[in-house]
């Protein structure tokens, strides 16, 4: 009977120092949060999924109450932005799938040449002169020139310019600079292959 | 002194906690994605996996061997991951508001990662464990589990974008490449004999 007893109050004893010192702790280490951010954060699906751009909710919720857009959550959908739109009196959103990658997507503008009709606005459109082509004869892009800066397609009387994404393949993927002062989204660190 | 080494030596590449003993696989797997998670992992593993080992350490030899309670070691040792966990995550949050954004969701994740209570269990299941080879075994296994994790989501994020045939796309390239890996640390088996 006694080392039943003594296993039951030696844990009892262990799980009572841990709870004394876990409950000093939360009154010890107690941390103001900012009411706001926990009201947004509740209103967020705690999906911690990260496609908002930061690595998890709360962090969100932090970035939305200093001025950040607030509707970058697709797990929450148009209801979590509606009441997000309610709680901070902002104007209301659509709830925007891909914000926060779409920034860092490369692109580079493709001419449909069946339908282009020569008329050389885009050239003298292009910043680069990565456009070819002469009046009256079809246009084609130099990808290895083109930007991605979009300033060819508004010229285009046709609209036959597309902006196409450039997926990173194993020789233009680079690690990501770390944050800093001027960091761009596009701006990587060269890879060299060996 | 060598003594201790050895034990580095044995936890971080010999009997690499991921490779060669199989714990904590699903942190591994999970947050491997980007290395900048992987990072904040680490961190946070590290952390945890030398306070617990050195608490647990304590835990066994003060409450458990002198009652003659050996074997309430596993239910115990999870008290104290628990504790230590819930513990650091209180301090972080009021100490270094910048790290706790860090580590963030990570830090709860540690609870069930197998490996914390891995190494508790193995470290006293020695018949000489000391608290200094504790608290070596437990920093080394961080070390090793930091090591590997690191290594691992470097891989996998140019495996992203290279040229996978589609059935092998994801997590499936990377369980190959986990078992790849694993063959190289096999290399180590023999290095050390302890």
């Amino acid at each position: 009977m006694t080392p039943v007893l003594i296993a039951i109050a030696a844990l009892l004893g262990l799980a009572a120092v841990f709870g004394a010192v876990l409950g000093f702790a939360s009154e010890k280490f107690k941390v103001e949060g900012d009411p706001i951010v926990d009201q947004i954060d509740d209103l967020l699906p705690q999906t911690q999924c990260g496609q908002c751009g930061h690595p998890g909710c709360r962090p969100y919720a932090e970035a939305i109450a200093e001025g950040e857009e607030h509707n970058r959550c697709p797990p929450g959908g148009q209801d979590t932005v509606d009441s997000l739109t309610d709680l901070l009196g902002r104007d209301a959103m659509t709830v925007d799938d891909d914000g926060a990658e779409d920034a860092e997507v490369n692109k580079v503008a493709y001419i449909r040449e069946d339908e282009c009709i020569g008329c050389t606005k885009c050239i003298q459109a292009c910043p680069v002169d990565a456009i070819v082509g002469a009046a009256k004869l079809m246009h084609t892009v130099i990808v290895d020139e083109c930007t991605g800066c979009d300033l060819c397609v508004e010229p285009c009387p046709v609209d036959c310019i597309d902006m196409l994404e450039v997926k990173p393949t194993l020789q233009t993927w680079g690690w990501n600079r770390p944050a800093g002062i001027g960091q761009r989204p596009d701006s990587r660190i060269e890879v060299v292959n060996l | 002194m060598t003594e201790y080494v050895l034990i580095l030596i044995s936890a971080v590449l010999v009997n690499n906690f991921v490779l060669v003993q199989f714990l904590g696989l699903c942190p591994f797997m999970g947050v491997s994605n980007k290395v900048e998670t992987a990072m904040g992992m680490s961190l946070a593993t590290t952390f945890v996996l030398t306070l617990s080992s050195v608490l647990s350490y304590l835990t066994w030899a003060y409450i458990l061997v002198p009652f003659h309670l050996e074997y309430l070691r596993t239910i115990s040792f999870i008290l104290v991951i628990a504790v230590a966990v819930q513990f650091t995550e209180m301090f972080v949050k009021k100490a270094s508001p910048v790290l706790y954004r860090v580590l963030g969701v990570f830090l709860p994740l540690i609870t069930s990662n197998c490996a914390v209570l891995g190494v508790a269990l193995l470290n006293v299941r020695q018949d000489d464990a000391t608290f200094m080879s504790s608290l070596t075994y437990g920093f080394g296994a961080a070390l090793g589990f930091s090591l590997v994790l690191v290594l691992f989501a470097a891989m996998r994020e140019r495996i992203a974008v290279a040229d996978v045939p589609e059935a092998f796309r994801g997590p499936s390239i990377g369980l190959i490449t986990a078992g790849l890996m694993s063959l190289a640390f096999m290399g180590f088996s023999g290095l050390i004999k302890l």
